[in-house]
């Protein structure tokens, strides 16, 4: 028995940081409360995984393994997490928000007749109600909500809490799985990756993003350049992604990814609420646009007035300077 | 082939907001169709164009949402069935799924999509919920659909990449509004959208076991959204400004 139960996402045997930023969050909640505070981890290759998290205190360690789970398909995550549930039958199960936890999400509140809140940015629980915060209307206004029951399913945005090491001499259990072919009732026929071995750009402490102001071959090499000195992630806004200058995957915005880093540099982008609502609370924004009133200098720290092709080639030479 | 699209008239977030008293208030009652679902129906008239069958959309919503039931009729879908509200239940996802259910228990389709979520409140808890409540397999965030041999192939885009899933019929699919630009109804769509049959149906008939406590959740209030402390504009020779400002990320911020 757990009280809160944190689902750790691994992506290539890594674990991201923002599950690691909700079971840190989780801990502290069980260590106010008298609670216990557990980590789930479903994967293809389970045993590193578990090894590392010890280092961030969960109480206990929970592992399903199965070669299934190298890529995402919604079914057998699902059964996974319907038996990991009903072994440990927490009152919290805890997500950070990712593609792959939104997609599970309704379904496993739906099988569980459990309460479910998504994309939060701030949850306390008290043992019986869950209080959390919501950015709604594109990010413009923040919902307070509130959940009772058990379970309570929650996914959490990325940045929404530090990540504190706690060592631990936390247990590893593994729990028994197994899925028939049959069961799948769908097939996962390929994966499209564009994204190699670029900066996983949910995780980068520093992300370029570039929008329709970038308009060549030679404003998307000066965007490489930037984040190749900075170790940036490269996304980018919609207009460019729709136009196949970027993957799709690297959409940030309302629609697509919602990014939280030490530093966003906004290149060429006007600043759609859209835009804003998956950038917002980025650390310190740097903006640079040609047209002064463009909305992006609202929420910038520092506005970079001018063109881009100007700004960036002596922006990149002083940065190089200070990296030395 | 039968389609069935669920959509939802949300407020323009576009249009300008306020909070009283930990209410929401919109200066303008601006209310419009879902992006996401006008997605699902153009998508779904985009499949019906390419292999046939019928196409219709159902709306849960006061009777002020029939303009929206209205706007994807314009579009091209053939019907629609408005499951008719009073504005005073507290529904949340979860609530919105169950009537959903209820509605679809007795009715045969191939495909049911959705919107990938709501626009203003962004949870995209109800398409997988009403997946799991009626037994179908599912794919969120499409970004792309066609059927192949009886299958509907699903571009879904996942945390790395896009994932193409093989759907069997019957299943669900929520779309993203990445996958096509909806079109905007023509004057001979809006006139026949009158013509095209709406059937009404009393929430309160669906809902059977289920009633206003069946909401999971709660909203308790609206806050506005810290605001950012004001940031400095640069102006001036490019150069100049690159240059200072590359040195402030170092010397002030120590985010380089």
């Amino acid at each position: 028995m757990s009280n809160l139960l944190t689902y750790i996402s691994v992506n290539d045997g890594k674990i991201k940081r923002s599950s690691l930023e909700v079971l840190s969050r989780c801990n502290a909640i069980a260590e106010k409360n008298g609670l216990t505070s557990a980590a789930l981890v479903i994967s293809d290759d389970t045993s590193s995984v578990a090894e590392k998290l010890k280092a961030y205190g969960p109480s206990m360690i929970y592992t399903i393994e199965d070669p299934i789970f190298k890529n995402h398909l919604n079914t057998p995550l699902l059964k996974a997490l319907t038996l990991a549930m009903d072994k440990i039958n927490p009152d919290v199960m805890a997500f950070a928000s990712t593609e792959g936890s939104k997609d599970v999400l309704g379904a496993l509140a739906a099988n569980r007749d459990a309460a479910a809140l998504a994309d939060v940015s701030e949850f306390e629980w008290s043992g019986d109600v869950m209080k959390a915060k919501r950015p709604v209307m594109a990010s413009k206004i923040i919902s307070a909500v509130e959940a009772t029951g058990s379970p309570i399913i929650i996914t959490v945005r990325s940045g929404s809490s530090e990540v504190v090491e706690k060592s631990s001499e936390a247990g590893v259990e593994s729990i028994p799985f197994s899925i028939d072919k049959n069961e799948l009732r769908q097939t996962l026929k390929e994966i499209i990756s564009a994204s190699g071995d670029k900066i996983d750009l949910s995780e980068a402490e520093t992300v370029i993003a570039a929008g329709r102001g970038v308009k060549d071959e030679e404003g998307r090499k000066l965007i490489d350049e930037l984040a190749s000195i900075l170790k940036a992630g490269i996304g980018a806004s919609r207009a460019l992604t729709e136009a196949g200058d970027y993957d799709p995957s690297l959409q940030i915005g309302q629609t697509g990814k919602v990014v939280s880093p030490q530093l966003y540099i906004a290149v060429g982008i006007s600043g759609a609420i859209q835009h804003v609502a998956g950038m917002a609370n980025s650390k310190v924004i740097v903006a640079i646009n040609k047209d002064p009133d463009a909305p992006i200098f609202e929420v910038a720290d520092y506005g970079l007035v001018g063109d881009l092709y100007k700004i960036l080639p002596p922006f990149i030479e002083e940065l190089k300077k200070i990296k030395g | 082939m039968k389609f069935y699209v669920c959509i939802k008239q949300v407020p323009d977030v576009n249009a300008p907001l306020q909070i009283k008293d930990g209410e929401l208030i919109q200066d303008a009652d601006r209310n419009i169709l879902n992006a996401y679902d006008a997605s699902a129906v153009e998508e779904a008239l985009v499949l019906q164009e390419a292999h046939g069958g019928e196409i219709e959309v159902v709306l849960i919503g006061q009777e002020k949402a029939k303009e929206t039931l209205r706007k994807a009729l314009a579009m091209g879908a053939d019907s629609g069935s408005h499951i008719l509200t009073t504005g005073n239940e507290e529904f949340d996802s979860f609530s919105y799924a169950k009537i959903l259910a209820s509605f679809f228990k007795d009715k045969e389709y191939h495909y049911i999509l959705c919107g990938k979520q709501s626009q203003d409140t962004d949870s995209g808890l109800t398409g997988s919920m009403l997946a799991e409540f009626l037994g179908l397999p599912y794919a969120t965030n499409a970004v792309g659909l066609q059927i192949e041999n009886g299958a509907m192939i699903v571009k879904r885009q996942g945390d790395t990449g896009q994932e193409m899933i093989e759907l069997p019929s019957p299943s669900l699919v929520t779309c993203s509004n990445d996958m096509n630009d909806p079109r905007i109804p023509s004057l001979k769509g809006i006139m026949q959208s009158k013509r095209k049959p709406v059937d009404t149906i009393n929430v309160a008939d669906l809902t059977g076991d289920i009633d206003n406590g069946s909401a999971k959740t709660s909203v308790i209030g609206f806050e506005e959204k810290p605001k950012r402390a004001p940031g400095k504009k640069y102006e001036g020779e490019a150069e100049e400004i690159a240059k200072e400002v590359a040195q402030l990320l170092d010397s002030a911020e120590n985010v380089i």
